[in-house]
């Protein structure tokens, strides 16, 4: 994916924004990848909700990389992805409402000189939990669901802390170069 | 480009977020689990709606609507067949303490534990 040596001329917006265009491409396609690999893993512990969330760091990667408005992109099209593999309304309400929560939250972080990209993934990571839960406690008309919460948040701390590390490691390995 | 956080050290917020969601965790897992006595009968919900209460002192097995099997034994409820894909609620381990609840979601099947029940009212959330 690296290339070794790049011109150092001036880009154009246009030449830019084709860069921009194709690096999104390259993230949907690593996106599609790991949701299969997540799926074909599926280390079930009986939990819904209770994932690796290894889309995240595409989605943190897009957030830090380009900005706000590709972070949106992927993460929409991980919602389109979850559709495509389960093909169920619940599942992609329920997946959807994770989704768009911890989106929410790691926009808001991202804005607040706070934390750093690993507190950031983390926040989205138990929004991402926490989101899941209330959703299908409110489609499924039960409280009981507050019986997973424990689970989740701390399933959302591992997943959000991994999913951080990770990203910051390729932030840093890609910071001055040309992905494409 | 817009980069308002160009700082990507772990930072001390990090560290202090973390051990704030885990201490709330700890604190729920203690609260829900850990002080909720066992339960005496399985209520389960199709669709938002009541289904039926079972005994779990008695071992029975009950089929539900869409095809899922439920296996009550030596007071503990387990899902033991799901039409589901995903089969969450299959490998979910048995549930027997008050508020303990299997859930199917792609079928919006719920099953949980409660301490009473007196005609069609259960109390699951009482404390
Ligand atoms: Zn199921």
């Amino acid at each position: 994916m690296k290339h070794p040596k790049h011109k150092k001329s001036p880009l154009t917006k246009s030449k830019n924004a084709a860069k921009t265009a194709a690096l999104m491409g390259v993230l949907v396609a690593v996106a599609f990848v790991l949701s299969y690999v997540e799926m074909v893993l599926h280390f079930s512990v009986g939990i819904p909700g209770v994932k690796l969330g290894l889309c995240h760091i595409v989605t943190l990667f897009a957030l830090y990389r380009i900005g706000p408005k590709a972070a949106i992109f992927t993460c929409f099209v991980r919602i389109g992805l979850n559709a495509w593999l389960f093909g169920n309304a619940m599942i992609l309400a329920y997946s959807a409402a994770g989704a768009i929560l911890s989106l929410a939250v790691m926009l808001l972080l991202y804005r607040l000189p706070l934390f750093s990209p690993v507190g950031v993934s983390l926040a989205g990571g138990i929004s991402h939990n926490v989101g899941q839960i209330l959703c299908a406690a409110i489609m499924m008309e039960t409280a009981g669901l507050v019986w997973y919460l424990p689970i989740l948040l701390v399933s959302g701390c591992l997943s959000g802390v991994l999913v951080g590390l990770i990203s910051g490691w390729l932030l840093r390995r890609f910071e001055h170069r040309h992905i494409l | 480009m817009t980069a308002p956080n160009t700082d990507r050290k772990l930072k001390k917020n990090d560290i202090i977020l973390l051990a704030v969601v885990l201490g709330v965790a700890a604190v729920l897992f203690v609260s829900i689990w850990l002080l909720a006595p066992k339960g005496e009968v399985a209520v389960v919900t199709v669709d938002g709606e009541e289904f039926g209460a079972y005994d779990l002192l008695k071992d029975q097995e009950i089929l539900l609507p869409e095809g899922h099997k439920l296996v009550i034994e030596n007071g503990e409820a387990r899902m033991v067949y799901a039409p589901c894909r995903d089969q969450i609620c299959v490998h979910h381990i048995p549930v027997s303490r008050k508020g303990e609840t299997i859930v199917c979601l792609p079928y919006r099947v719920v099953v949980t534990v409660s301490s009473r029940y007196r005609r069609g009212f259960y109390e699951a959330s009482e404390a």
